[in-house]
């Protein structure tokens, strides 16, 4: 059985950037790190491996830059076989529905059993990628999985989170895509054994030209900006002693909550 | 221009998120017409009051319960007969689940989680982007563009009423496919706080790094006389339980006072807390969306900041 996790790699959530003509830029020293829900996806993969007598093979799949190269090595350090990487300056600002078809072009001779993502990036958030793919490669799907259990060859069930607590079974047959929500397990931290292994572990690098794909995206970006703030805030800010007596003066009077 | 809204119903209640998208299209400045969705016939009276042009009832009995590869069918065949240019979404969990697909089938492109739709030449959908500290606006040369909205985005108490909607039934053809088959919805056992009904929540987020750090936060609630709440990466770790998670996928509160303490204000969190009376944050990044919706914003340490204020707020009780 062959089972995808799709990685990837997002700038870190506390990276300073600017706005600079209608468009942001970070700098250029700030950290990269997997994308949350997708170091979830990962476990899972793993776990399915692990928990599984049949042989379970685990494939990493990454479109990103160069930088997303650390995590495509922690994933195999964890305990993935292999990895994809999708690299191409040409690939670097796709829509939703674009990522799914080079992601499609990229992996679909590979035939998976199971592809697992996280539900959604933490920098674009468009949360379709899985979705979209499934359906370019006639899989069954679900999304906001909170549980799998692999039913042999042909099935596996998943529990899926819904709104305000409450969650639905599904029962999908394979070939499936399935989009992982945080909390899922608990992932794991590679092993100094693991690290030592990834070194060995092979990274195919594909191309544009190696996946052979003419993209004629629809949506394009007019301008970013910083969202504009709903409420009047009374902000404290500097050393707290220099404001606690104001703070409670506010908090006593102007909100009445103490 | 044309539209159309899907209306997410189940047993005539209709999703409120969906009305908050039938609000957005209303709210266009070149008005579209206006054609609402639905496979709940329970809800077209509702939506034919109303001002829309139309109410379009789609029957099968496949559509009865959420299948999404019918519902992916369905609406299929609507865009291709109807080749409306925006079809438009709440951005619920189910339309997360099944509006991709529909966008792969049909390869037209989805929108997903705007918090904005406006019309200037062309209609421009804005989304935040970097977990809600950046807007984005994007257009789109598609003939249809699907969309979805993001919960709060607009009201669903302004949606515009209306009597000239005109009610049309439909029956569509759908070969059924067994690859997904749901079981029946459930609840998680309930757990033992209210926090529904609780006054004054001091809510705990990611920024108090470990569980050893915890009891900080309590000392706080303890002087406030708050229960405690939580994001969901706290209780993803284990950290605090589940029945405290305030959110899309946990409570939706609306104390006097919610006092949040390391949360960065991720719209499924503030889906859980924005109605609160009063929003209290503290966090050292003062570009934290949840400062954009706090009457007070605290910028520190809460490492710093927390005891300080747990000790002032006892003295000030203990005054008063
Ligand atoms: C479908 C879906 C459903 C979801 N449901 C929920 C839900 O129900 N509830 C929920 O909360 N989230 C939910 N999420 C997750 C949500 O998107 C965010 O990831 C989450 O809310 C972030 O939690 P946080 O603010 O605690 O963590 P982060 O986003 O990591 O924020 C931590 C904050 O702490 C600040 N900080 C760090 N250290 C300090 C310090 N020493 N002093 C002061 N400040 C500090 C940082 O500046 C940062 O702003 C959901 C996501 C999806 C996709």
């Amino acid at each position: 059985m062959k089972v995808c996790v799709l990685v990837k790699s997002v700038i870190d959530k506390d990276s300073r950037f600017e706005i600079k003509e209608g468009l942001v830029h970070f700098d250029s020293y700030s950290d990269r790190t997997t994308n949350e829900s997708d170091n979830y996806a990962l476990e899972e993969a793993l776990l399915i491996k692990e928990s599984s007598d049949q042989d379970v093979e685990v494939v990493v799949a990454c479109l990103g830059s160069e930088d997303s190269s650390q995590s495509i090595k922690d994933c195999l350090s964890k305990g993935a076989d292999r990895a994809i990487h999708i690299l191409d300056e040409k690939f670097n600002s796709l829509d939703a529905l674009s990522i799914s078809k080079v992601l499609k072009n990229a992996l679909e001779e590979e035939k998976f059993d199971i592809i697992l993502s996280g539900l959604q990036s933490d920098d674009i958030g468009n949360g379709q990628i899985g979705i979209l793919l499934s359906e370019h490669l006639n899989m069954s799907h679900a999304s906001l999985a909170m549980e799998t259990e692999l039913n042999g060859a042909e099935k596996i069930r998943v529990k899926r989170e819904l709104e305000a607590g409450w969650f639905q079974w599904t029962t999908l047959s394979l070939p499936a895509s399935i989009t992982i929500q945080s909390g899922i397990n608990k992932p794991r931290y590679a092993s100094l054994r693991g690290i030592m292994m990834m070194k060995k572990k092979p990274i195919k690098v594909l191309s544009s030209s190696d996946i052979g794909i003419e993209l004629n995206q629809a949506t394009s970006l007019l301008e970013q900006s910083i969202p504009k703030k709903e409420k009047e805030t009374k902000f404290f800010d500097g050393e707290a002693d220099s404001f606690m007596d104001d703070l409670i003066n506010s908090m006593a009077n102007d909100l009445k909550v103490i | 221009m044309k539209s159309f809204v899907f209306i997410q119903s189940e047993a005539g209640v209709i999703n409120k998120n969906s009305l908050e998208a039938l609000c957005g299209i209303q709210k266009l400045s070149s008005r579209p017409s206006i054609t609402a969705i639905t496979f709940d016939e329970q809800s077209v009276e509702t939506l034919s009051g109303y001002n829309i042009d139309r109410v379009l009832h789609l029957k099968n009995p496949l559509l009865q319960s959420y299948n999404p590869l019918a519902y992916v069918e369905a609406i299929q065949k609507i865009i291709q007969t109807e080749q409306p240019n925006l079809f438009a979404f709440g951005h619920t969990y189910e339309a997360r689940d099944w509006v991709p697909r529909l966008s792969a089938r049909l390869d037209i492109p989805f929108i997903s989680d705007c918090t904005k739709i406006r019309f200037e030449n062309n209609t421009i959908f804005t989304r935040h982007i970097y977990q809600g500290k950046i807007a984005c606006d994007l257009t789109s040369s598609s003939e249809t563009t699907i969309l979805s909205i993001q919960s709060g985005s607009y009201r669903s108490d302004e949606v515009d009423s209306g009597s000239s909607a005109t009610v049309e039934n439909q029956e569509v053809d759908i070969v059924e496919d067994k690859r997904i088959s749901q079981e029946d919805k459930f609840q998680e056992s309930k757990g033992t706080v209210d926090l529904a009904n609780s006054d004054l929540i001091v809510s705990i987020g990611r920024g108090i790094e470990k569980e050893e750090n915890i009891p900080i936060a309590e000392e706080l609630a303890q002087a406030i006389g708050a229960e405690i709440g939580s994001s969901r990466p706290v209780v993803d770790y284990g950290w605090v339980p589940h029945d405290r998670q305030i959110g899309s996928s946990g409570h939706i509160v609306s104390p006097k006072l919610y006092l949040a303490v390391g949360i960065s204000g991720a719209v499924q969190h503030q889906v859980g807390m924005k109605g609160s009376e009063a929003i209290i944050a503290i966090n050292k990044d003062k570009n934290a969306p949840i400062f954009e919706i706090a009457d007070i914003g605290i910028v520190g340490d809460i490492f710093e900041i927390i005891p300080k204020l747990t000790a002032a707020i006892k003295e000030h009780k203990q005054k008063s």
